[in-house]
C-alpha cells in the first residue's frame, strides 16, 4: 500500500501541488484523473522520486519510501523515450538489470513480456524502426519488466490503437490480481472508468474527489430512476414525491424525493403488470469528473 | 514472470551497468569505428612516413677519377663511381647518373689537390664532407633536435585535441539523447543521477583512454618495427605520461561536456552549449604550437588542469621538468578534476529533468 501523504510543492512562486493526500491500496487498480496542468505528472515524478517535494512524504506500508524501494517501482513516463538506436529486448534487459535483476532473470522476463504484448518478433529490432503503436508497446515492456512491486503509469493508453488498449489493460489488470498497487492517469475517463477500482480527481493541485469508484458514483448519483413496463406508465406523475424527466409510453424516467417513494412506484409497477427492467441511473465518470472540478 | 527477490544494485554497479551500456553503443556506431580507424591509421602512417624519410639518407653517388680516389675514400661516405676520364665523369654528372664528381685538381696550388664538378649548384653535401672544419664545442647541448620536438608537441596536440572533442561530443551528445528522448526519467526513477553520470563518464573516459593507448602502442611499436630505436627511448616517457594525463584530463572534460549538454533539450543546441568547452580543449593545442619553444609558456602550461595533459608530457620530452614535476602537475590536476565533477554533477542533476528552453547556469547550479 502506498500513502501520498500532504505532498507540496511550488516551482518559484507557482504552487503547482498543495497538500496533496490519497492511497493507492495493494491490488487496486487506481485512476489518477485532472485535466492539463492539473499537477498529476508531478505528483507521479515525486512518488518515483524523480523530484522531490517541498513538503510531505510519500510511505510504503507506513515506511518512507526509501531509493531501494523505488527500485521495485515500475514506471512509464507521459513523455515517451527509449533509446532510439537500441534494439528492443537489449533496451529491456539494460532496464531490468539496472532494477537489480540477474542477466538470467533480465532475459527471462524480457522475453516473457515481449510475447505477451505481441512483439516478440521484434525483439531484436530497434526501436527507431518500430511504428509509433509498437514503440508505445516497448514503453509498457519498459515499466514492467522488472516485476515491479508498484505502478505508476502516466497516460498509459495515449496514443494506442482499440487493440492494443485491451492487450494494456488486462495486462495492468493482471498485476493487479496478484496484489501490485497500480495508479495510471488517463484523460480518456470511458476507460479509466472501466479499468479503474479506486479514483483519485485532482484540480489546481488539489485532490478533489478520492475514494473507489463505486463510493464516488453512490456519492455524487442523482436520485434518477429509469423503469421499463409491458404496460403505459402515465401513473408515476401522479405519484407522490416524484418528478417525471422523460416518459415514453412504457419508459419513464424519474426524480424521487425519498427512497421509500420510489420503492412505492416499483411497487404499484410490480402490482400493474410485468416490469422489465427498474434501476438507478449511474453518473458517468465525466459527469462525476465535470461536477468535481467545477 | 517470476518472483525473484530484487537484490538492489549498488552504486558501482549501476555505474558499471551505464558505463557497458555506453561503450557498447559506442562500439555498435559506424561513425565511431571509422573515426577510430582513421586515427589509429594516420598515427601509423606518420611513423612509416618518418621511417621512410630517416632512411632516405642513402650514400650520394659521386664520380671519382684517378688520384682523388684516395681522398674520397678515406670519407666513406660516398657511393662510389669510378671515371677513366674528367669528360667521361662530366657526361656522368650531366646524365644525372652521379651527383658530383670529385677529379685531380689542375691548379698545383690547389690545397686539397681535388675539384669537385656538379651540374648547376655547388653541391653542399659533397662539399661538406670533403672541407676541413674547425673542431666545435657547444657549452649547453640540446636535448633534442627541435625539429623534432615541434614535430612531437604538435602530435601531442592533435592527438588531445582529437580525442577529447571526439569523446567530448560523444558524451554531449548521449547526455542530449537522453534527455530529448525522455528515458532520463526512467533512468533517473531507477538509478541515482551520480550513478548516471558517473557512468556516462567512465564509459566514454575508458572508451578515450583505450584509444590514446591503442595510438601510444601503435606508434611505440611502428618506431620499434622501422628501427627508429633511438627515437622510441626519447619519445616513450613523454607517451606514458601523456597517457596517465590524459586519463585524468578527460574525465575533467567529459564531466564539463556532461554538465553543460544537460542544460540544453535538443540536439541541434548541443554545439552551441558545449562550445566553451571546447574552447578550452582548442587552448592547449594552439598554446603548443606557437609557444613549443618557449619554457616559461610551457611550464605554466603544464600546470593549469586543462593544458597539462598536452604541457607536461612536451617538457618532459624535452626534458625541462624536473622528476616531481610530472606528480605535482597530477595532483593538481586530479584535485580539480573532484572539484569539476562534485560542480558539474550538481549542474547536471539539476538542469536534465527542465525540458525546453536552455537552462541559465544560474538556475542549473542553485536548482
Amino acid at each position: 500500500m502506498l500513502d501520498i501523504r500532504g505532498v507540496t510543492k511550488s516551482y518559484g512562486t507557482t504552487k503547482v501541488l498543495t497538500d496533496v493526500s490519497f492511497t493507492v491500496g495493494d491490488g487496486r487498480l487506481t485512476g489518477f484523473v485532472g485535466a492539463n496542468g492539473a499537477g498529476k505528472t508531478t505528483t507521479m515524478r515525486i512518488i518515483l522520486g524523480v523530484l522531490s517535494p517541498d513538503s510531505g512524504t510519500v510511505l510504503i506500508g507506513g515506511i518512507p519510501v526509501t531509493a531501494g524501494d523505488r527500485r521495485r517501482f515500475g514506471y512509464m513516463p507521459e513523455e515517451r523515450g527509449l533509446y532510439p538506436k537500441m534494439k528492443v529486448a537489449e533496451q529491456l534487459v539494460y532496464l531490468a538489470r539496472l532494477h537489480g535483476l540477474s542477466p538470467a532473470s533480465a532475459r527471462r522476463n524480457t522475453g516473457d513480456l515481449l510475447e505477451r504484448l505481441g512483439l516478440g518478433a521484434r525483439a531484436g529490432d530497434t526501436v527507431e524502426s518500430l511504428s509509433l503503436g509498437n514503440q508505445q508497446r516497448a514503453q509498457i515492456a519498459a515499466a514492467l519488466v522488472h516485476d515491479p512491486e508498484f505502478l505508476v503509469l502516466d497516460e498509459p493508453f495515449s496514443g494506442l490503437d482499440p487493440l492494443a488498449v485491451e492487450v494494456v489493460m488486462s495486462v495492468l489488470a493482471g498485476h493487479a490480481a496478484q496484489g501490485v498497487p497500480v495508479l495510471f492517469s488517463s484523460h480518456q475517463l470511458d476507460i479509466v472508468e472501466r479499468l479503474c477500482d479506486d479514483l483519485v480527481i485532482i484540480a489546481d493541485g488539489e485532490i478533489r474527489a478520492n475514494g473507489s469508484r463505486d463510493a464516488l458514483r453512490e456519492q455524487h448519483g442523482s436520485p434518477r430512476f429509469e423503469i421499463r413496463t409491458a404496460g403505459d406508465t402515465g401513473w408515476i406523475r401522479s405519484q407522490p414525491g416524484i418528478t417525471v424527466i422523460d416518459f415514453d409510453g412504457d419508459h419513464a424516467v424519474f426524480e424521487a424525493e425519498t427512497d421509500a417513494a420510489s420503492q412505492a412506484v416499483l411497487h404499484r409497477a410490480v402490482a400493474l403488470g410485468a416490469v422489465h427492467s427498474f434501476s438507478q441511473q449511474r453518473p458517468s465518470l465525466a459527469t462525476i469528473f465535470r461536477e468535481v472540478i467545477a | 514472470m517470476n518472483n525473484e527477490t530484487h537484490t538492489a544494485p549498488t552504486f558501482a554497479q549501476s555505474v558499471w551497468l551505464v558505463s557497458n551500456r555506453e561503450i557498447t553503443a559506442r562500439l555498435r556506431s559506424k561513425s565511431f569505428l571509422i573515426a577510430t580507424g582513421i586515427l589509429l591509421l594516420i598515427s601509423m602512417a606518420s611513423v612509416i612516413v618518418g621511417s621512410i624519410v630517416s632512411q632516405n639518407t642513402s650514400l650520394t653517388k659521386v664520380a671519382v677519377v684517378g688520384t682523388a680516389l684516395g681522398v674520397v675514400e678515406q670519407t666513406k661516405a660516398f657511393d662510389i663511381v669510378e671515371s677513366d676520364t674528367v669528360k667521361g665523369a662530366e657526361a656522368l654528372v650531366r646524365d644525372g647518373t652521379v651527383d658530383a664528381a670529385v677529379v685531380p685538381s689542375d691548379s698545383a696550388d690547389s690545397l686539397l689537390g681535388i675539384t669537385v664538378i656538379a651540374l648547376d649548384s655547388a653541391p653542399r653535401d659533397v662539399l661538406g664532407t670533403l672541407s676541413v672544419s674547425p673542431d666545435v664545442k657547444i657549452l649547453e647541448p640540446a636535448s633534442q633536435d627541435g625539429f623534432l620536438a615541434y614535430l612531437v608537441a604538435i602530435g601531442f596536440g592533435i592527438i588531445f585535441l582529437m580525442s577529447a572533442t571526439t569523446f567530448g561530443a560523444t558524451i554531449a551528445q548521449s547526455v542530449v539523447e537522453e534527455k530529448q528522448t525522455r528515458i532520463v526519467e526512467i533512468l533517473m526513477s531507477t538509478i541515482s543521477v551520480r550513478a548516471l553520470l558517473a557512468g556516462k563518464v567512465l564509459g566514454n573516459s575508458l572508451m578515450a583512454f583505450g584509444q590514446i593507448v591503442s595510438i601510444g602502442l601503435l606508434v611505440s611499436i611502428g618506431l620499434a618495427v622501422t628501427g627508429q630505436r633511438v627515437l622510441l627511448a626519447d619519445v616513450g616517457p613523454a607517451i606514458v605520461w601523456f597517457a596517465v594525463f590524459f586519463a585524468f584530463g578527460f574525465v575533467l572534460l567529459a564531466a564539463l561536456y556532461a554538465a553543460t549538454a544537460s542544460m540544453v533539450s535538443r540536439q541541434e543546441d548541443v554545439g552551441s552549449a558545449t562550445s566553451p568547452v571546447l574552447f578550452l580543449v582548442m587552448i592547449p593545442y594552439f598554446m603548443v604550437v606557437f609557444f613549443n619553444d618557449n619554457p616559461l609558456v610551457l611550464a605554466i602550461m603544464s600546470y593549469v588542469p586543462f593544458s597539462a595533459p598536452v604541457g607536461m608530457p612536451v617538457r618532459i620530452f624535452l626534458g625541462q621538468a624536473e622528476w616531481w614535476e610530472p606528480m605535482l602537475s597530477l595532483v593538481v590536476l586530479a584535485l580539480s578534476t573532484m572539484v569539476v565533477i562534485l560542480i558539474g554533477s550538481r549542474i547536471y542533476s539539476n538542469a536534465l529533468l527542465r525540458m525546453g528552453a536552455r537552462v541559465s547556469l544560474r538556475e542549473a547550479l542553485k536548482g
